[in-house]
């Protein structure tokens, strides 16, 4: 990307860009410290308004994270962006209402309320390992040599059928997920009350994510897949079968956001065939952001994420004297998307992403 | 062959479920016979027989028994949602297992009848499929023409009557259709029947030459494009209001689709946040003419297309400059972003005392030409279709340029291109505003057309139905815009009661058509060869240590 030197046009021009990129960035800085000097000046929140955002916050960047866990991978593994990803989300937890309301119906879900969330999340975690796989069967595995745009539209085509697959036999109404009396009210945790919701879903999405992580770094099926992300033909002559571990990938991956569906639920008590889409994009966010293909990475970037989207509001925009900063969230973590993706490709502890696919 | 069966078993019992079979069933393919709900099930059992005969080896004999099994296999699956109905409550979970859909699944029968009924109705066509497998082409081609043709008359039949409307056609009309129904066995027959044998003839007439009309090449190109004018001009005074208003939504897509074809299609950009610029030029239009609280100049709609264009075009350039070093799939993501950052501002409280947040823009004037008001879609069918022609001619004069040379040359590669000297910034600029300023074009005329802009008529989605029309058109090439309009948004928008399920439909095409025909339905020429290049090299690598198979049949 480097400009010949000896041809004087070619630099101004790119100055012209440069200048142009280093506004925009001026502009982003400059709106961020303007808005949360305004803020702190205004006073208008509470410091325990501020831990509440942060730890919804994280929270929902748990959630990101498990669902960047599944882009993440399969980047790693294929160079490619599951764009269908955030649907394989949706799918488990909108099947998964279908259990969950006969469960609540009957009391079952208040009388065992653990052991109905391990239920449900494993039956979401099933369904969405069921979609991603058949993704992969139907969609990308006959393209895998093809050019790179042809999978990115299969993606979109096979993410945009799941959507109105899912609408025609679940319908098009939000469904309300069935609330459960022993996450409701707080916890007090270091003198701060936490909703026990939040609590529930940073810890299990946590742990998924150690189990997960664990399994990529110690068993031999996860070194097998480390070992194609680095390099498929020379893993396919070490004796390891590419594509079951492509399709094991997937596997995990579906898994993951099939959970993390669950976790959706649990905080937003309502599933609809439409709810993949904006989460979808921002774990992808946070994948990138995490630099892509890394997955420690991508649960950083997943927390990151849920913070700056979560406080963001208040803190940058709310001392703007902008009304309603809430409804500016998902601009907040759009523009990071954008940023990132112009400034850092590589995301914040990427460095396997070479020049020539940013 | 019991596989092939179970995959396309599990794909009726889904098109069942979904409610795709239980809509269509609402039309006669042939009146007090045949539905196209009974239809499509019936093509998914004829299907699963002929690929279960295509994939078998052997004999005729053991041919046309996969087709049998691979027939009755999906007619067991549907048998057993008929019987799992009788069992369990499908109707808590599938919103369209209704008692509709299951009266026309089991015909009305006891359970375990329809079971064994819907195993030999599957089979029979299996076997129908397979024996159509065994044959020619050349038989099999003007068979399947025949019968898509006499589906459509079915699926079309609104617009058929609509069109024989006429006193004069009333006779055609009622020999073709039974009053308030679907068409008539005759008529279906006889359509299907001359469309088979127009089929048919049809390479022959092709093969032999035809003294008698010989012209020239360029008077033919002449009369061609004759007899298309006319055919435009007629159409919207053929079909009434809805058919323009039909008309003028493909066209709109067609700008759209025009627009980005050059960034896709030529410069290999692929662009998801296109639909901001059209929001753009709509909303400048809007803010320009209104004659509501959010109007600012009140201007003429002629006045306020060029600056729309303007605008449109220096929005593209303005997104563009950031996206300049991103590639491939990040681009897509990238200019998502930002397609839904526009729309959100839009949206928002803090723009809405300009913008009038989601009530949008109201009160936009039809405009005015020579002191005639272009109001109803007859009206603005006519603007579109000078806006889209004179569209299509800068895309067509722009292909072959200098700068549309360059922009397949970084499709290509952007590496290779920036050596030769091509100046990619530059380039990359003009592909993103040049498409935005065709965009911004579109939103302008849709701006009149509805009369207001709010932001919710700008989703993705219709950055995605015009990405997907390019493709199914076929990428980089004009007519195909065209084409690909009229296929992916027209068809959907005459059968609106099928509304539901076009975005199903639009995925399940864009996944076959990357799949089965990745260079769309007509492609420009350079990405046809490309492709079956690779394809013949393939077949060639596939074929060659095989030894050719015994015999074509």
């Amino acid at each position: 990307m480097t400009a010949g030197t000896s041809q004087r046009p070619v630099v101004r021009r790119l100055n012209f860009v440069d200048a142009f990129l280093w506004a925009f960035r001026l502009v982003v800085v400059a709106v961020v410290v303007w808005g949360t000097v305004g803020t702190l000046r205004l006073g208008r929140y509470t410091g325990e308004q501020w831990v509440d955002f942060v730890v919804f916050g994280l929270a929902q960047g748990g959630i990101y994270a498990l669902i960047a866990l599944g882009y993440t991978m399969v980047y790693g593994i294929l160079r490619m962006i599951n764009f269908a990803h955030g649907e394989v989300f949706m799918s488990g937890a909108y099947t998964a209402y279908f259990v969950a309301a006969p469960l609540a119906a009957s009391g079952f879900l208040n009388r065992h309320p653990i052991l109905s969330l391990l239920l449900l999340v494993v039956v979401a975690a099933a369904v969405s390992l069921g979609v991603a796989v058949l993704v992969e069967r139907v969609a990308y595995r006959p393209l895998r040599r093809a050019p790179r745009l042809v999978p990115l539209i299969t993606a979109i085509g096979a993410s945009f059928f799941l959507q109105y697959a899912f609408r025609g036999l679940y319908g098009s109404g939000f469904k309300a997920y069935p609330e459960f009396e022993l996450f409701k009210g707080e916890w007090q945790f270091l003198g701060v009350g936490i909703l026990r919701t939040q609590a529930v879903v940073l810890v299990s999405a946590a742990a998924l994510m150690f189990a997960l992580y664990q399994f990529v770094m110690r068993t031999k099926v996860g070194k097998a897949m480390r070992a194609v992300s680095e390099d498929k033909d020379a893993a396919a002559l070490m004796g390891i079968n590419v594509d079951r571990i492509i399709v094991l990938t997937f596997a995990i991956g579906g898994a993951a956001a099939g959970a993390a569906g669950i976790l959706y639920a649990l905080v937003f008590k309502q599933v609809h065939f439409f709810m993949g889409f904006v989460p979808g994009i921002k774990a992808f966010t946070a994948a990138v952001l995490g630099g892509i293909g890394n997955i420690p990475g991508a649960m950083l970037g997943g927390l990151f994420l849920g913070v700056v989207e979560s406080v963001g509001p208040a803190l940058f925009l709310d001392g703007l004297g902008i009304p309603a900063p809430y409804q500016l969230k998902d601009v907040i973590a759009f523009t990071m998307l954008v940023m990132v993706l112009i400034f850092r490709p590589q995301g914040i502890l990427g460095e396997r992403l070479a020049a020539k696919r940013a | 062959m019991w596989r092939v069966g179970l995959v396309f078993g599990a794909v009726a019992c889904f098109l069942s479920l979904v409610g795709l079979v239980e809509a269509l069933h609402a039309r006669w393919v042939v009146d007090g016979w045949v539905s196209a709900g009974q239809a499509l099930l019936l093509g998914v059992f004829l299907a699963s027989g002929w690929v279960a005969a295509r994939r078998s080896r052997g004999g005729l004999a053991s041919r046309l028994g996969a087709g049998f099994v691979g027939g009755a296999t999906p007619g067991f699956c549907v048998g057993f949602l008929v019987w799992l109905r009788s069992q369990v409550d499908l109707r808590s979970m599938f919103i369209n297992a209704s008692p509709v859909l299951f009266q026309l699944l089991s015909g009305g029968r006891p359970v375990h009848v329809a079971w064994i009924g819907a195993v030999g109705v599957g089979g029979l066509l299996g076997l129908v499929g397979a024996s159509g497998a065994a044959l020619p082409t050349r038989v099999v081609g003007p068979v399947l023409v025949g019968l898509g043709a006499g589906v459509s008359l079915g699926l079309f039949q609104d617009l058929v009557v609509l069109i024989l409307q006429p006193e004069g056609l009333a006779p055609i009309r009622d020999w073709l259709f039974v009053a308030g129904g679907g068409p008539t066995a005759q008529g279906a027959a006889v359509v299907s029947v001359v469309s088979a044998a127009v089929a048919a003839v049809r390479p022959v007439l092709r093969a032999r030459p035809t003294p008698v009309l010989r012209l020239p090449r360029r008077a033919q190109r002449v009369l061609w494009g004759l007899v298309g004018v006319a055919l435009l001009a007629a159409l919207p005074l053929a079909g009434g209001p809805f058919v323009a208003q039909v008309l003028v939504i493909v066209g709109l897509y067609t700008l759209m689709g025009q627009g980005l074809n050059l960034e896709v299609g030529l410069a290999g950009l692929l662009d998801l946040g296109f639909v901001a610029f059209f929001a753009i030029g709509a909303y400048t239009v809007g803010l320009l003419t209104s004659v509501g609280e959010h109007g600012i100049a009140h201007w003429s709609f002629w006045a306020a297309v060029p600056v729309a264009v303007v605008v449109s075009l220096i929005a593209g350039v303005i997104l563009g400059i950031p996206v300049l070093g991103i590639r491939g799939d990040y681009l897509a993501i990238a200019t998502l972003g930002f397609g839904e950052i526009v729309r959100l501002l839009v949206l928002s409280d803090a723009l809405r005392p300009w913008l009038g947040g989601s009530q949008g823009v109201l009160a936009i004037p039809k405009p005015v030409l020579a002191g005639f008001e272009l109001s109803g879609p007859q009206h603005l069918y006519y603007l579109t279709v000078v806006a889209s022609a004179v569209v299509a001619y800068v895309a067509w004069r722009l292909q072959d340029s200098r700068l549309g040379r360059a922009w397949i040359a970084i499709r290509e590669d952007e590496d290779v291109a920036e050596a030769l000297g091509i100046n990619l910034v530059s380039v990359k600029l003009l592909a993103y505003g040049l498409g935005a300023a065709f965009a911004g074009v579109g939103g302008a005329i849709f701006a009149v057309m509805v009369g207001s802009v709010f932001p919710h008529s700008f989703q993705l989605l219709i950055s995605i139905q015009v990405l997907a029309l390019i493709i199914v058109g076929g990428m980089g090439s004009i007519p195909g815009v065209i084409v690909g309009s009229a296929v992916l948004i027209g068809l959907p928008e005459l059968l609106r009661e099928f509304g539901e399920f076009r975005f199903l439909v639009y995925g399940a095409a864009l996944v076959a058509m990357m799949l089965l025909r990745p260079e769309g339905l007509l492609p420009a020429a350079v990405q046809r060869r490309e492709l079956h290049a690779l394809e013949e090299e393939k077949e060639a690598a596939v074929v060659a240590p095989e030894a050719a198979p015994e015999g074509g049949c």
